[in-house]
């Protein structure tokens, strides 16, 4: 469980949100709302780590997450707006490193089975470069499938995605709330997930 | 059920990724070396063919050009990470940051200052040096340009994502590895002049050793900072 109290965030002289309060328990979802600027980006950057908060505390499981480092981060996954993905590198290379940095080994089955869920079966060997901006996003959120981790924090993740693949993130996100996970993301396109309601955090 | 990845694993992972990209992207390997190797050649075309001066400023030459190239490829050791949003995962990793970090070091030294170990007795030739001096000079390099990598990534990390970090970089990290330049050309003087070149060589060490310990976590502490 994820407990935000009192948070205040601030991009240089700039205050973003101050006094900002919440939790999240196992099998919730929150997306976070406010326009352009009103430090959505910032706030899921703070929760990640990234960014020392200017005041308030973050907590998992009752304790801060500064003193869990390592521990937290084994619980965490994070998609930005960058891929993290390198275009010299396959998709299915990509997906392997990246899952290593996560602390996951995975071969090369379970690699490719996530990968074809995402829906690029036949490009798995291909180098990123020649793929689309959307299955790049789709090579990306295939660590989602392979990560483990039970809180995910999703910064735009339907980006460039088409229709099809956006029904797929909300079945991916159905089915990893119904395992007890817990999702916070922004978002400006609409995102539907079945029977479950979306706890709305405005900013700004 | 998938297996958890140890320190070791990560390290190895990290650099076993770092030298498949390297080998993808082939020509900024081959522009440090190619650095290398027209820096040191220029010296004997601007000063003069003179036997005795070339054999004395040889050990210098060798080592300030190592220091040169070892600069150039600075830049790529953490941008194009920072740049696509691989850092951020790093960041993130439940691993420990320094042994990552270790691996990005021992990758970018084998692609970047390995061939200059390997290529500068053959440049040492050129400038008429004795084998014993040739053995000693790449031996100091082998010892020397892991420690200017390794200060190097404090550098890089420092000016990670700066407007300019690339001549930043070399104004910070130059200065620290005087020190690697007067040991390192001084072994292979010492051997010149029949004294023992051994005590150069262990002071290298010694600063490897140092280095070794020390950077990889200032280093990362400094991509903490960098990230925010």
């Amino acid at each position: 469980m994820l407990e935000v109290s009192n948070l205040g965030c601030a991009r240089g002289d700039h205050r973003l949100f101050a006094g900002l309060g919440f939790s999240l328990s196992p099998g919730e979802l929150m997306q976070v709302q406010g326009a352009n600027g009103s430090g959505k980006t910032s706030l899921l950057r703070t929760l990640c780590g990234f960014m020392m908060p200017e005041a308030g505390e973050i907590r998992w499981r009752g304790k801060d997450i500064r003193e869990l480092g390592g521990e937290y981060f084994a619980k965490l996954v994070y998609l930005g707006h960058h891929n993290a993905i390198k275009d010299e590198l396959s998709a299915l290379e990509n997906l392997r490193i990246n899952a290593g940095l996560a602390g996951v080994e995975v071969d090369d089955k379970q690699a490719l089975a996530a990968l074809r869920r995402m829906g690029l079966r036949g490009k798995e060997l291909l180098p990123v470069k020649v793929l689309s901006q959307g299955q790049r996003r789709r090579v990306a959120l295939a660590r989602l499938l392979v990560a483990e981790a039970p809180l995910w924090v999703l910064d735009e993740p339907l980006a460039a995605l088409d229709v099809g693949a956006v029904d797929l993130m909300q079945e991916l996100i159905a089915e990893h709330l119904s395992n007890a996970g817990m999702v916070i993301f922004t978002t400006h396109q609409p995102l539907r997930v079945a029977g479950v309601q979306i706890r709305a955090l405005a900013l700004g | 059920m998938m297996g958890k990845l140890s320190s070791s694993g990560l390290l190895a992972l990290v650099v076993r990724r770092d030298l498949v990209l390297a080998m993808r992207r082939r020509a900024d390997v081959l522009t440090t070396l190619v650095f290398f190797v027209m820096v040191v050649s220029l010296f004997p075309l601007g000063v003069g063919p003179e036997p005795e001066m070339l054999r004395k400023m040889a050990p210098g030459v060798v080592w300030v050009a190592a220091l040169l190239a070892s600069m150039l490829s600075l830049g790529r050791l953490f941008s194009a990470d920072y740049l696509d949003g691989t850092l951020e995962q790093m960041l993130i990793a439940p691993q420990s940051l320094p042994v990552l970090v270790l691996g990005k070091i021992l990758a970018h030294w084998m692609v970047s200052g390995l061939p200059l170990v390997l290529m500068a007795p053959v440049l040492g030739l050129q400038f008429g040096l004795p084998a014993q001096q040739l053995g000693v000079l790449a031996l100091a390099l082998l010892l020397g340009t892991p420690v200017l990598s390794m200060i190097g990534a404090v550098g890089a990390a420092l000016t990670l994502g700066l407007r300019g970090g690339g001549v930043l970089v070399s104004l910070l990290v130059l200065p620290l590895c005087i020190p690697v330049l007067i040991f390192g050309a001084g072994a292979v003087e010492a051997v010149a002049g029949g004294m023992n070149y051994a005590s150069h060589l262990q002071l290298l060490a010694a600063v490897l050793v140092a280095a070794a310990v020390s950077t990889p976590w200032v280093t990362a502490q400094a991509l903490r900072i960098s990230m925010e």
